[in-house]
């Protein structure tokens, strides 16, 4: 059994982390306060590869490892959430078409996503379908060689800055069960009838552009339907048993960056003659977020060792790092602050926009209580 | 990066999956109920070689790493931590500090018969003022006659009376600490030591815990276990390791309950349905599984460091502290999903309970575990 990280994972990580300490940390609150997508960020991933990393060399990119995602998405979240979801939204938005695309639409879409020279955004959730995703009302009909989408998107990440998305909608039959008859498109922003909605105001990843997305007659060539019609639903479910350890690993680099603060803050800080690191509440308090974030790593890197392995578990194996590194990463953020007292509630310290951040990890791609119910089921079908 | 088990662990896995189901799963509820001490179930780890798990082929052990270790416990555990802590004790805490720091006389003269079963071992650190404090021993190791004389009381210690060896901690420099500490090996026919009556505990019955008496115990220079002053470093290198066995015995304790509370929630139905359908159930079930399947990577994470001879003191003491309070919180839901018949004492549910909370207290406190870690974190 080997824990180890290989050469690839180890090199990739220190360029990451020395990147990101330079470069990327000083703008964390900026990025912040201003609620702006960092282009200048997202260049410098560019530049620098990073957003190569989820792509494969035949499609332009360099590692296509699944573990090797965690590792950098992990070292970026220690310093910036945001900027990390520049990383995992380009792999999310892509996933589909890596999963599902004919060699054409990879050949066509993935090499500019991997120079970052084109951004992805993936379109699944609307008003009144988030968790139920069956349930979308968005629908494509089809009209000769091209389909006519009408409908709407809500809380996609990057929908406004993306040129690649890939949109789930309806193509129903009559008698189709609703999960049944859901397709998956690429779609390029400059089609005529695609539209971004209002950037929402958000607790926390402010410079993460959630838009709703509107299709107002939005006709897209019937070549960019990703897999068979009605296997959009199954595809969108694959997707997120890839993508669920990448917010694993966010989730696990806001608690890493949240506990360093914590520790470096407590051997600094003195009370009553002694820094506070040497009083054992505050000992306790640290040695149980360092078990716990161990514990999340454990999950998380698991995840991405099954999926590299295709081990059968994949969807309850990344449900469970999901889940345990979200919970994780928000108590985790949430003692943080409690550690920095009264300094960590303000705006000049980065522990209050952790804990923000967190938040999201236990609600997106998946709301907790969504992956309890996939985690349950694959027990009550184990047993059977 | 490859999370999987060799075939050799695959197939130690089988064997003592099939031990725990076969042997110990019909004895278990009789072991707790009666107290006594299972000598036969003892006897048939003996025969499949499980006593000496650790131990070299070259002194009749079968040789193994600590993932096969761990994946024993955890097996036995599943069904019986009575069982599990016997078996534990004698192959880590026991025998290791032998394997580890023992001479070629002392490694002939005593792991052959740990191998085989025909000695069990106990470890004796613990005493009533020394505790989580353990270098303040007060137990005495005094120079006579070319050996030593023992005098002291040790408390707490697993296997009391059962075992043919003790691996006793005394200092031979009292006052000054840690520093002062050695450690002896002490046969359990030797006349100067002596164990008093089993303890009455919540949990963990069939485990024989009393306190052990050291009068004038005399001792060889042989019998002492590294050099004089090197008790401590002994001792703390046999928690680390043994802490992977609690570690993995707290994971299967946590699994039974988990697979039991499963097998019952689909069987029982209320409101004309099983209550596995219900989410309330099923959201426990599911944070059960996810603590379940983390505290095992971290118990494997640890053997794995501990085989591969780098640092696992942190590994170990996170994986006790969180496969130990998981094993507690999830041994609690799951008899809560058993509801009133979790309360019998007919179904497991409630011996695991009891059985759990030994886990957050023996090895080290989870408090313990919770300094080491917070020492190694800040030293960093």
């Amino acid at each position: 059994m080997d824990f180890s990280l290989n050469e690839e994972q180890q090199q990739i990580r220190e360029m990451v982390h020395d990147l990101c300490l330079e470069r990327v940390e000083p703008r964390a609150a900026e990025i912040d306060e201003s609620g702006e997508f960092p282009w200048d960020v997202k260049e410098l991933f560019a530049k620098h590869d990073i957003l190569a990393i989820p792509f494969t060399p035949e499609y332009g990119g360099i590692s296509g490892g699944a573990l090797t995602l965690i590792v950098a998405v992990e070292e970026i979240s220690k310093f910036c959430v945001t900027s990390s979801l520049i990383l995992s939204v380009q792999s999310l938005g892509s996933l589909p078409i890596w999963l599902a695309g004919t060699e054409e639409q990879k050949r066509r879409y993935l090499p500019p996503l991997a120079r970052g020279e084109h951004l992805a955004a993936y379109a699944l959730t609307e008003p009144g379908s988030g968790s139920d995703a069956g349930g979308m009302r968005t629908r494509a009909i089809k009209r000769g060689d091209r389909y006519v989408i009408n409908g709407s998107k809500t809380f996609i990440t990057g929908g406004s800055v993306a040129d690649t998305i890939v949109v789930f909608a309806r193509t129903d039959q009559d008698g189709d069960t609703p999960a049944r008859n859901i397709s998956a498109f690429i779609v390029e922003k400059t089609m005529p009838g695609f539209k971004v909605g209002k950037l929402e105001k958000k607790l926390g990843i402010r410079g993460s552009p959630t838009a709703q997305l509107f299709f107002e007659d939005l006709e897209v060539p019937a070549a960019n339907r990703l897999g068979g019609e009605g296997e959009g639903f199954r595809l969108a479910m694959r997707v997120l048993d890839h993508s669920r350890p990448g917010i694993a690993a966010q989730a696990l680099g806001i608690a890493e960056g949240a506990f360093d603060l914590a520790r470096r803050y407590a051997r600094d800080r003195h009370q009553f003659g002694k820094p506070i690191v040497e009083f054992q509440g505050i000992q306790f308090m640290l040695a149980d977020m360092a078990t716990q974030i161990e514990a999340a790593r454990a999950l998380t890197y698991a995840s991405g060792d099954a999926l590299d392995r295709s081990l059968p578990d994949i969807g309850s194996s990344s449900s469970m790092a999901k889940l345990f590194a979200s919970d994780t990463a928000m108590r985790v953020t949430t003692d943080a602050v409690q550690i920095l007292g009264g300094y960590g509630y303000l705006r000049d310290f980065p522990a209050e926009r952790m804990m923000r951040d967190a938040k999201i990890t236990q609600i997106y791609e998946g709301t907790n209580e969504i992956q309890r119910f996939v985690i349950a089921r694959e027990l009550l079908k184990d047993s059977a | 990066m490859e999370l999987a088990l060799s075939p050799e662990q695959e197939e130690i896995r089988k064997l003592v999956s099939e031990f725990a189901e076969r042997e110990v799963k019909p004895r278990a509820e009789a072991i707790d109920q009666s107290g006594e001490f299972p000598r036969d179930l003892v006897q048939k780890a003996a025969d499949l070689g499980l006593l000496g798990i650790l131990v070299p082929e070259e002194y009749g052990g079968a040789g193994l790493d600590h993932i096969s270790f761990a994946i024993f416990v955890e097996e036995v555990a599943r069904f019986c931590a009575s069982t599990s802590v016997i078996l534990d004790v004698h192959n880590s805490v026991g025998t290791e500090p032998i394997v580890l720091f023992g001479n070629e006389d002392q490694r002939r003269r005593w792991l052959v018969d740990l191998a085989q079963g025909k000695k069990l071992a106990a470890f004796a650190l613990t005493e009533p003022d020394a505790g989580s404090d353990a270098g303040n021993l007060s137990t005495t190791a005094t120079r006579r006659d070319g050996g030593y004389v023992l005098n002291g009381t040790k408390i707490f210690i697993s296997n009391a009376g059962e075992a043919g060896l003790y691996v006793v901690f005394a200092t031979t420099r009292p006052g000054s600490g840690a520093e002062g500490i050695s450690a002896f090996l002490v046969g359990g026919d030797n006349p100067g030591l002596k164990v008093g009556p089993k303890f009455k505990k919540m949990g963990l019955n069939g485990s024989a815990i009393a306190e052990v008496y050291l009068e004038n115990c005399v001792v060889g220079e042989a019998d002492r276990l590294g050099q004089e002053g090197e008790g401590f470093r002994i001792a703390m290198r046999a928690l680390d390791s043994g802490r992977i066995g609690i570690s993995a015995q707290a994971v299967g304790l946590a699994q039974g309950a988990l697979n039991d509370a499963v097998a019952y929630a689909r069987e029982r139905k209320q409101f004309g349905k099983p209550i596995a359908e219900l989410q309330t159930i099923q959201n426990k079930l599911a944070d059960m599984a996810v603590r379940i399947r983390a505290a095992r990577w971290m118990t494997w994470k640890a053997a794995a460091l501990c085989d591969a001879r780098q640092p696992f003191t942190r590994e170990a003491s996170m994986a006790k502290l969180f496969a130990t309070d998981s094993a507690m919180d999830i041994t609690l839901d799951a008899l809560q999903v058993f509801g009133g018949y979790g309360y019998l004492e007919e179904y497991p549910m409630a011996r695991r309970v009891r059985d759990a909370k030994a886990c957050q207290i023996y090895e080290g406190t989870n408090q313990v575990q919770r300094i080491v870690i917070a020492r190694e974190l800040v030293r960093v």
